[in-house]
């Protein structure tokens, strides 16, 4: 299905955001649109958005490069995006991310065999004073998470799984 | 003391709207729109000497003023972009003292004679762009945004926009750029903003906090305001405080208020009884000021941060205690920028690439010293040659650090380890 069929009211409500001249400032919503339920952005789908506001495909696709929260690529449902930046590593994020790496047995970048995790390394979140930070990016939008201790974190992805097997 | 600005922690239910009407909400927009003209606004603004907290602290009254007056339609875009590592304020803002920002957007709008403002949040937002969202449907329900505000001619929408992931676009200019749906990296500037800003238009792009500062001043005027602070700082500052200390957090103090006071009296000091070794106190841009009693009694106002061979910035304060190596620190520094160069001026892009190269090698025992040497010497290459400040905050933590904490570095390269 197009992202037209699929959408059409919410992409009349992005476009009424900007001055219908300038459509363009529509690209990067109607990006995080066509990513949020499979977590990626098709060709296909490039393509429309590109319709939609009049630019051309390689303009969306050098979009989907330039900012890290989009994705062009399928990967985990859920993504694992840590922090460890200066604030955050001088408050214990990089022994952090290697618990939760090794609980997963994956190394940063890489996506659980069942296809539910990747982890990320990611750059500062404005959370500094509750670090270890993560923030997970999913289907049903950006949350943070913080002041996690490990088991708070494996409790959290339990459930995270539970809650797939379920559906 | 009671809060300008985290007034949440005083009246917790403040981001409710009958709430913070009940508590003088409005009535500063309500003053502006029926009672001055729009250049009285900006005139007290400028009067108050606020000055931008997102960094650059350029006076705000001052930039409202430079907006073309021949060239319409006009914008505001609210920056909220939070994306220096160890800055944490706005987000705080936004989120529990929701109305009193955009009552401050709304005012500049009025005073620059924007009827079309943007909020551009960091994408990491999501949550709290849906919340803004929220509360500016009940603003427009409640007859605080939309047509014919107050009964006058004037009219005003906000809508929120949401970033992707990418530090450079807190650059006014790259952000502008990003808001028009293109790849965020810098313009040329000159031109400004206010003479050419969105879909080249005039523009005045203020941060979160800095606009939350406007009600204040236009309800109390430009002389309370200046009860606060310093003569040449007017004004109160949140000081975003992380690192090794027990109480990292936000707290809103007058500027002037010295690094003691915030790490010891209000952060409790460093962390498992270490000694406090470094102070960066503008974030992951920040020259590194060695944290002894001088440096500790210093006031943090834009000047005398200078003085101490830093600057104040976004007032986000990263404490180091000992436990910890400079070296270490310039390498996560140097991540960071490497990471978030828009690769669009080549001495940011290949500079910050070279210096990962170079201090990866001295992190894995393998530098000598003529790689801290080389290191250096990358980052001063670097320093005055690009187009935003970027390429210059990226080689800050690196040059001062080897200039101010050699011996941590001559350690990593001398082949002996701790």
């Amino acid at each position: 299905m197009s992202l037209k069929e699929k959408y059409s009211q919410e992409i009349e409500q992005i476009l009424a955001k900007y001055p219908p001249e300038h459509k363009r400032s529509a690209v990067m919503p109607l990006i995080y649109m066509a990513q949020r339920e499979g977590g990626y952005v098709t060709k296909e789908e490039m393509a429309e958005i590109a319709a939609i506001v009049g630019i051309t495909e390689t303009e969306v696709a050098s979009l989907i490069g330039f900012y890290t929260l989009f994705h062009d690529k399928k990967e985990g449902i859920y993504r694992l995006q840590i922090c460890t930046d200066l604030p955050c590593a001088l408050r214990g994020a990089d022994r952090f991310l290697r618990d939760v790496c090794d609980h997963l047995g994956i190394q940063p970048g890489e996506t659980t065999p069942d296809g539910l995790f990747t982890v990320e390394e990611v750059k500062c979140l404005a959370a500094c004073d509750h670090a270890p930070v993560m923030q997970v990016q999913s289907p049903q939008g950006i949350e943070y998470h913080e002041q996690l201790t490990l088991d708070m974190t494996i409790g959290l992805l339990d459930a995270l799984r539970q809650a797939e097997e379920a559906e | 003391m009671a809060h300008i600005l985290l007034r949440h922690r005083d009246i917790p239910d403040i981001d409710q709207l009958d709430v913070y009407v009940q508590n003088g909400g409005f009535a500063a927009f309500k003053k502006a729109v029926t009672t001055m003209q729009p250049d009285e606004v900006t005139e007290e603004v400028k009067a108050s000497g606020l000055r931008g907290r997102g960094g650059a602290g350029f006076p705000t009254g001052l930039k409202w003023s430079f907006m073309d007056k021949n060239n319409w339609p006009h914008y505001v875009v609210a920056n909220a972009d939070e994306s220096e590592p160890g800055t944490f304020k706005d987000r705080e803002i936004m989120e529990r003292n929701p109305f009193q920002f955009l009552e401050g957007v709304a005012i500049a709008a009025y005073a620059v004679g924007a009827h079309r403002a943007y909020v551009y949040l960091r994408g990491e937002f999501w949550q709290v762009a849906a919340w803004l969202d929220e509360k500016i449907a009940e603003m427009e329900a409640a007859g605080y945004l939309g047509e014919n505000l107050f009964g006058t001619e004037y009219s005003l929408k906000i809508y929120t926009h949401l970033g992707a992931g990418a530090y450079i676009c807190g650059e006014e200019t790259a952000l502008l750029e990003s808001l028009e749906g293109k790849r965020g990296q810098p313009r040329i500037r000159p031109p400004f903003p206010p003479s050419y800003g969105l879909y080249g238009k005039p523009t005045v792009v203020n941060n979160v906090e800095t606009l939350a500062n406007v009600p204040y001043i236009i309800a109390n005027g430009a002389q309370a305001y200046r009860q606060f602070g310093t003569e040449k700082s007017p004004g109160v500052k949140i000081f975003s405080l992380s690192g090794n200390v027990n109480k990292p957090g936000n707290y809103e103090l007058p500027l002037g208020a010295t690094f003691r006071e915030l790490i010891y009296e209000y952060g409790g000091g460093i962390q498992d009884g270490h000694k406090i070794k470094a102070i960066m106190p503008a974030g992951a841009s920040s020259a590194v000021i060695v944290a002894n009693d001088e440096a500790l009694d210093t006031p943090m106002d834009y000047e005398n941060v200078q003085n101490v061979g830093s600057m104040l910035g976004s007032a986000s304060v990263i404490v180091i205690d000992d436990t910890f190596d400079m070296d270490w620190v310039v390498a996560k520094t140097i991540e960071f920028f490497k990471h978030e160069s828009c690769g669009k001026c080549t001495p940011c892009r290949e500079g910050n690439y070279w210096m990962l190269n170079i201090i990866e090698r001295i992190e894995e025992g393998e530098g000598s010293p003529q790689d801290v040497q080389l290191l250096d010497n990358v980052a001063h290459q670097m320093q005055g040659k690009c187009l935003c400040a970027l390429g210059e905050f990226a080689t800050m933590a690196v040059t001062t650090s080897i200039e101010r904490f050699p011996e941590d570095f001559a350690k990593r390269v001398g082949g002996q380890h701790e």
